[in-house]
């Protein structure tokens, strides 16, 4: 009988017309695909994007120039220089990430023990020229300013479990 | 014999280049093939285009900042790769992490078998000509990619298996995401297989093609799909469990014939056996803390650090120097889902490995291009090197 099954499967086509079948009934489906410019996938509070430096509510910017994100990354993408600042307080006068360097691991944010350098939810900072990537202290300070509210909000919904 | 006939008569064979560029040589394989015709009578894998000096780099960074070196091996199932890692550096600081970490690693090291495998069945079906599993792969990829993103920040390079744990607990609500994927996926897991398995075009190209038997499977030091297609029913997870693998139930396939169709229903059945554990691991995970209770080892809570002059010193020193790890060598393995993915470290008491040898499953597979691939036709050849699972992050490391 096993024989007359297989004949039977062999000649009838029958898995090839099942699968055909398959992938005609998936055609109605509804498509699962995002318009992606303007449609974007869900994104985690713990997402590692692109990087940015915090400023306290009153305009004071956190970093310390404590150099730890420095000293853990592991791709040896940051560089920062420190001096103290006319008023005394101890601050850094160069933050530089290299972003073609850093491998977003999240070291750095880890590190920090003022929540001063984090990765926030931007993932959209491509550029046409290598050297825009090379990010400077203003910048890093700018694109914490713009998702200050997102990162604000990212942090405290994950502030249980860090 | 006339001139012309003798000079025909001893025609050279036909050496020519299969990749790096060609798609299906996964990644930057170089094949150099000598052929006869359309049949290979040698195949010689060139490899070194991706290499980066991974392991050499592992020994100028401290034991946590090489743990995201190893997600960039094999990057098809990066936590898998941190795995072996993380269990070696504790075996050689004499910790053992906490009960819910350990179920922890097993339900991601189990999405990680299913994310891996699922690219590969529908990459192969892909080369031997089926399209469409291969969308509906990625759709669910994209949903465990999901899941990873939402444990740890990113969707390849997770960097969460630390050296005494986790690095993070688990979000309320992700638990339920993946059970209720768990409801799901057999399903699709399904439709891929009625279009593949008894397809009589997959059966083709793949039944009777790179056949390998149980002792040259054994000689050339092949694990994974590869050495169970085979027949040996040889899988880590169940010879020498590691974390909660004792507590699970779950069975291992086996092929019969050991050619690329087998293989591939190896994996297909790894997947429903992943799902089990999976579900195993959800059921029975306990409460309690993510990461070791040392704060010579795991970092203190972000809140004490603030708050405690004591664990923010612990933090500092954490971050700058790292732990020291006491004299010593380890080889530790854990069943990745390409094969047994071993790391032998080397301490010399300081806060670097002294050595850090990775052993990757694919790189055996590489060696058996040749004798699997002798006496078939160019075609063959894809299917061969698809089915092998390859990934030449992990390879040329």
């Amino acid at each position: 009988m096993a024989f007359l099954d297989r004949g039977a499967r062999a000649v009838l086509l029958s898995e090839l017309a099942a699968g055909l079948w398959l992938t005609l009934r998936h055609m109605f489906k509804t498509p699962v695909t995002v318009n992606y410019p303007y449609e974007k996938g869900p994104l985690s509070p713990r997402f590692r994007g692109e990087h940015a430096l915090r400023r306290y509510p009153n305009g004071e910017e956190r970093c310390i120039a404590c150099k730890l994100c420095e000293a853990v990354c592991p791709a040896l993408a940051i560089t920062i220089e420190a001096e103290p600042r006319e008023d005394g307080s101890r601050r850094t006068t160069r933050y530089d990430i290299d972003m073609t360097k850093c491998i977003y691991c999240g070291f750095c944010q880890e590190a920090c023990p003022v929540d001063a350098i984090v990765e926030g939810p931007n993932f959209e900072f491509a550029t046409e020229t290598r050297e825009e990537l090379f990010y400077d202290k203003a910048k890093l300070l700018t694109n914490g300013d713009r998702w200050e509210a997102e990162i604000a909000h990212n942090l405290a919904i994950d502030a249980p479990y860090r | 014999m006339s001139a012309a006939a003798e000079a025909e008569a001893r025609i050279k064979s036909f050496t020519m280049n299969f990749g790096p560029q060609h798609p299906a040589a996964h990644g930057v394989l170089r094949l150099v093939l000598e052929m006869d015709g359309e049949v290979v009578e040698r195949a010689d894998p060139h490899i070194g285009l991706l290499h980066r000096g991974t392991e050499k780099l592992i020994e100028y960074k401290t034991f946590l900042q090489a743990v995201p070196y190893f997600d960039r091996l094999d990057y098809v199932s990066p936590m898998c790769m941190e795995h072996s890692y993380a269990l070696g550096v504790e075996k050689l600081l004499g910790i053992e992490p906490p009960p819910r970490a350990k179920y922890l690693r097993v339900l991601y090291a189990e999405i990680t078998r299913v994310l891996n495998h699922l690219l590969n069945v529908c990459a192969f079906g892909l080369d031997v000509g089926a399209l469409t599993p291969f969308l509906w792969g990625f759709e669910e990829r994209e949903k465990l990619m999901e899941f990873y993103e939402r444990v740890c920040g990113a969707r390849l390079h997770a960097a969460y298996f630390r050296p005494g744990g986790v690095h993070q607990d688990m979000p309320a609500g992700l638990g339920d995401d993946i059970l209720a994927w768990c409801e799901a996926f057999p399903r699709v897991l399904d439709a891929i297989e009625e279009l593949l398995t008894e397809n009589r075009i997959f059966k083709q190209r793949t039944v009777d093609i790179g056949r390998i038997s149980a002792d040259d499977a054994l000689d050339w030091g092949l694990t994974g799909p590869m050495l169970r297609g085979s027949g040996v029913a040889w899988d880590l997870r169940k010879a020498q469990p590691y974390d909660a693998y004792e507590t699970m139930e779950f069975d291992i396939p086996i092929g019969k014939n050991g050619d690329c169709w087998d293989r591939y229903l190896v994996r297909i059945e790894e997947m429903r056996q992943s799902l089990r554990i999976i579900k195993q691991a959800m059921a029975q995970m306990p409460g309690g803390p993510v990461k070791v209770n040392d704060r010579k080892v795991a970092p203190p809570p972000r809140g004490e650090m603030k708050g405690s002059m004591e664990a923010l010193i612990h933090h500092f020193k954490l971050y700058t120097e790292g732990y020291h790890v006491p004299a010593g060598e380890t080889y530790t393995a854990t069943e990745a889902p390409k094969g047994e993915f071993g790391v032998y470290l080397v301490s010399d008491g300081t806060n670097r490995p002294y050595r850090c040898k990775i052993r990757c499953p694919d790189f055996a597979f590489l060696q058996a291009t040749d004798f699997m691939g002798r006496g078939h036709m160019l075609a063959d050849v894809v299917a061969i090197i698809g089915s092998m699972d390859i990934v030449f992050g992990s390879i040329d490391r």
